[in-house]
């Protein structure tokens, strides 16, 4: 299995991952091999076999719609790299396309 | 008295008893600490004087009643995934270098509600993706037993405290080994509860179909003292199980194994296995046999699809989990953020080790438009496989004995460079996330370059007591967990 570079590109961009073009070499090497790897598992048989996302069973854990409390405004902004009047401030966004 | 030797139970016992103030711990763990610390590099954060300063006010408070709660003033170490209120919690990554979380983890609340003593945070791989601690941003930990050997990982640092003496016992994360293979390097007991037993919540997410917070300490009977405080339903982690927590201490009651059938499965034993872990693994067998175990051969068919499946699961619940590292609500915002998008890439960049970023390559490769039923979906449906493997084995056997790793600790920088050998070190302990079962590393043996070997003991679902039950009765039998690193 063979990832290109040209793919690789394509996957950081998914991932919001900017990588320099010395990465871009590097993983797409290490994840060809790592994929190659996994290609073993096609030789599993797995028709009609259903998929486990968890291993718990499956119950909907409900709770009552009700305000309780919760961290006040302060404390949960107070890791954020930039916040104005109790919001979280980022770059401006309108009109970027 | 030489207060770091002492176990979590003994430690327990003498401070109950009130022959020692939890001052005095701490001034001994101080001192423990600033001796060996420089070499086993297990800590990222020291909070000792918090520490002290609580110790006071804990003594102060205890004059003239009885300590009851037995993690009362107990010196604890927390791996540094996991939040601790006030305290630095980094992930050992650049990313979270200055995050002060909120807010405490449940399990951490639970220690805090019994007065325990956080001495600090310890080492990891990067948001625990590893096997080494070699992909901490702040510089590997040391195995104690041979600086130049790694202590295992992710929770190395977990590992190395505890079998340095740096800390009575410590909390742990499990994804696909992570408590277990660096308590085997180290020569200390790791115990990974069943998926749902111990909450989640507050533990920074790195799989959550796979994650669990546990125990690593100096024997199984300390490893029951701290699950009995840690497990049970949190309203606050919908995967937590809402089932009944009995007293763990009460396994511990019986030292035989009689009336246990114990399965021994062939696809752990076979090529890879270096011979002198299979030869350690062999004879606790053999032990576990004169205690009274039935012996049996079980078949877990699917073991060879194990790695494959776990590196696309946990790679694409990593690649969104880790989504949420977007300079916007908290950890690092890289400077060059003209734009929203330059800011995510650029963050993304500069904030995350090697290893991270090719696990979410990895993860969003697999998830992504094309790809997704060639490898998710497969490896969802290899996952059942995995898991029925288990359950088959279960309805013929009790308990299923297998290596932890496939070798000793290895050095440091040995597989640094080839990410697929690092994960191949995985191998034994993977499928047990996969399934969801509980499981627990003891030590079983010494290479002979006089490196731990560590034995695993797997159960049913939610039968911490039968894997404790077995761990118990071979280490009353054997010394291992007596032998303690020559670290100074």
């Amino acid at each position: 299995m063979q990832i290109s570079k040209q793919e690789v590109e394509r996957v950081a961009r998914l991932a919001r991952l900017e990588i320099a073009e010395a990465e871009t070499e590097a993983f797409s090497k290490q994840l060809s091999s790592i994929l190659t790897y996994i290609e073993t598992l096609k030789t599993l048989k797995t028709d009609g076999v259903e998929p486990t996302a968890t291993v718990l069973e499956q119950v909907n854990v409900f709770r009552e719609d009700k305000s309780r409390p919760s961290l006040p405004v302060e404390k949960a902004m107070a890791n954020a790299p930039e916040s104005e009047a109790g919001h979280f401030a980022v770059p401006k966004i309108i009109n970027e396309t | 008295m030489a207060l770091h030797k002492l176990t979590l139970r003994e430690l327990s016992d003498t401070f109950g008893k009130g022959e020692v103030t939890a001052a005095e711990i701490v001034r001994a763990y101080t001192l423990r600490i600033n001796q060996v610390e420089p070499k086993v590099k297990a800590y990222i954060s020291q909070i000792k004087d918090a520490a002290m300063v609580q110790a006071e006010a804990l003594d102060q408070k205890l004059k003239g009643w009885r300590r009851t709660m037995p993690l009362m003033g107990m010196p604890l170490a927390i791996k540094d995934n996991i939040c601790t209120q006030g305290v630095l919690t980094t992930c050992a990554s650049r990313m979270l270098a200055t995050f002060v979380p909120p807010y405490d983890a449940t399990a951490i609340a639970r220690l805090r509600g019994q007065s325990y003593l956080l001495l600090g945070k310890t080492n990891l791989d990067e948001f625990a993706m590893g096997s080494s601690t070699e992909n901490s941003a702040f510089g590997p930990s040391r195995n104690p037993w041979n600086l130049s050997a790694v202590p295992g990982g992710s929770s190395g640092g977990s590992a190395a405290a505890v079998a340095a003496d740096e800390c009575v016992a410590a909390l742990g994360s499990d994804t696909g080994g992570s408590i277990r293979q660096p308590a085997a390097c180290c020569g200390v007991v790791g115990l990974k509860p069943t998926y749902g037993r111990v909450s989640r919540y507050g533990l920074v997410a790195f799989a959550s179909s796979l994650d669990q917070i546990g125990p690593i300490t100096k024997d199984v009977a300390d490893a029951a003292m701290l699950l009995n405080v840690i497990a049970g339903h949190d309203a606050w982690d919908s995967t937590s199980a809402n089932l009944p927590v009995p007293d763990y201490t009460k396994a511990l009651k019986k030292k035989d194994v009689k009336k246990l059938r114990i399965g021994v499965p062939r696809e752990y034993f076979a090529e890879g296995l270096d011979p002198e872990v299979e030869q350690a693994v062999m004879a606790a067998v053999e032990e576990l046999k004169t205690l009274g175990g039935e012996i049996k051969d079980v078949a877990l068919p699917t073991t060879n699809a194990a790695v494959a499946t776990y590196y696309l699961i946990a790679t694409a619940e990593a690649s969104s989990n880790l989504a949420r590292y977007d300079g916007v609500k908290y950890g690092l915002r890289s400077k060059q953020n003209k734009t929203l998008l330059e800011m995510y890439m650029k963050t993304r960049q500069e904030g995350f080790g090697p290893e991270v970023k090719r696990r979410i390559m990895l993860g969003t490769y697999a998830l992504s438009a094309g790809y997704y039923d060639a490898y998710y979906a497969k490896a969802q449906a290899a996952r059942t496989l995995i898991r029925q493997d288990f359950e088959a084995a279960f309805c013929e056997v009790d308990l299923i004995v297998t290596p932890v790793m496939p070798t000793p600790a290895f050095k440091l920088g040995e597989k640094s460079e080839d990410p697929l050998q690092m994960y191949l070190s995985d191998i034994y302990t993977i499928s047990v996330n996969l399934a969801g079962n509980p499981a627990i590393s003891i030590p079983c043996g010494f290479s002979k370059t006089g490196l731990p070997i560590g034995l695993q003991l797997i159960g049913r679902p939610f039968e911490e007591e039968t894997v404790l039950r077995g761990a118990y009765a071979y280490e009353q039998a054997t010394d291992w967990h007596k032998k303690r690193s020559t670290v100074r």
